[in-house]
């Protein structure tokens, strides 16, 4: 069952969700707001992966670790839902003897990135027109 | 039967934080863009132009009969070039539409402008100490380490570079003054021209 929730927490706004937000620009509430908010990027470790690789061709598991200063558990296991989503790509090569893992944005996560700025912008510019 | 009214009214407004929450974020991802970021403004095209000055620098300057006359050439360059290099700069982060000073460009200059105002302090102090023939090499070795420095904030190739004219330098450094025309035109002509080739061609302009 948490598995189920957990699962849940993390969908993806469908895009009606986001039409209806960006339709009402007046009328929305801003609970309307948050309800389409892309919850997969939203949790703070992916939105800093998904930012981060925004600005990179690709980036490679101890850079992105650094980056967030996480540890290894946590970054794989946000790392592996984003690619679920395929937002990122994930390349398992060896360089030398030792294993190398790259992660590289996909235009999917770009525009996932774009839509949550743009749905960020939108909550401030609502209140600031309050 | 009566209606139920609630006991206080609940306002019809969303959680005061959700506003500031927003703009956490967004200043969230705008540093770790930063954090993230590579100085890609680095201008490969800039640095071809600034080999082909230190290029007819030194064939200038080979000419010359003395060292000091020689020196005198490259300083010449060395005014010349870091403006064009400037303006290729301005120009290749203009036209990407990335800002110049902020994040990854405030740490490239940060780290770049230390040496290179040193190797102008002891431009000033071996000439007055007539060590002029040791001022090649010491140019060579300080313009590397403002590269390597600045360049851990750039593309990969840039500290490349860096660490190519330092093995120049330490050539120079060793080597007889006579050679030292040859050491530059080599380095700040061919290393400048060859890696600007590369970064233009890999990294947009």
């Amino acid at each position: 069952m948490a598995k189920h929730g957990a699962a849940r927490d993390d969908r993806r706004p469908n895009v009606g969700e986001l039409r209806t937000v960006r339709g009402k620009s007046d009328g929305v509430t801003m609970s309307a707001r948050a309800d389409a908010l892309d919850r997969l990027i939203h949790e703070r470790l992916r939105l800093g992966i998904v930012s981060a690789l925004a600005v990179n061709d690709s980036l490679s598991f101890s850079d992105l670790k650094k980056l967030m200063k996480t540890t290894d558990g946590n970054l794989s296991v946000h790392a592996r839902k984003l690619e679920e989503a395929e937002y990122i790509t994930c390349t398992k090569s060896f360089e030398g003897r030792m294993p190398k893992t790259e992660y590289r944005l996909t235009p999917s996560g770009r525009r996932a990135l774009e839509r949550y700025l743009d749905h960020m912008e939108a909550i401030i510019r609502a209140t600031r027109e309050r | 039967m009566a209606s139920v009214r609630p006991l206080h009214r609940v306002p019809p407004t969303e959680p005061p934080a959700l506003h500031a929450r927003a703009m956490d974020n967004l200043r969230f991802i705008r540093d770790t863009m930063e954090a993230a970021g590579a100085f890609t403004a680095v201008s490969g095209w800039g640095m071809v132009a600034v080999g082909v000055i230190a290029t007819v620098a030194a064939t200038i300057a080979s000419a010359q009969h003395s060292v000091l006359r020689s020196i005198f050439v490259w300083m010449a360059a060395a005014v010349l070039a870091p403006c064009v290099m400037m303006w290729a700069i301005v120009r290749k982060a203009r036209r990407a539409h990335v800002p110049l000073l902020s994040g990854p460009g405030r740490k490239f200059v940060l780290s770049f402008s230390p040496p290179m105002f040193v190797g102008a302090l002891l431009t000033i102090v071996l000439y007055r100490a007539g060590l002029v023939a040791a001022i090649p090499g010491m140019w060579l070795l300080l313009y590397g380490t403002a590269v390597v420095a600045g360049g851990a904030f750039s593309v990969r190739i840039v500290p490349v570079m860096g660490i190519c004219f330092m093995l120049a330098g330490t050539l120079a450094i060793f080597t007889p003054t006579s050679w030292n025309d040859w050491i530059m035109a080599i380095a700040f002509g061919g290393l400048h021209i060859a890696f600007g080739v590369f970064i233009a061609r890999r990294h947009g302009g």
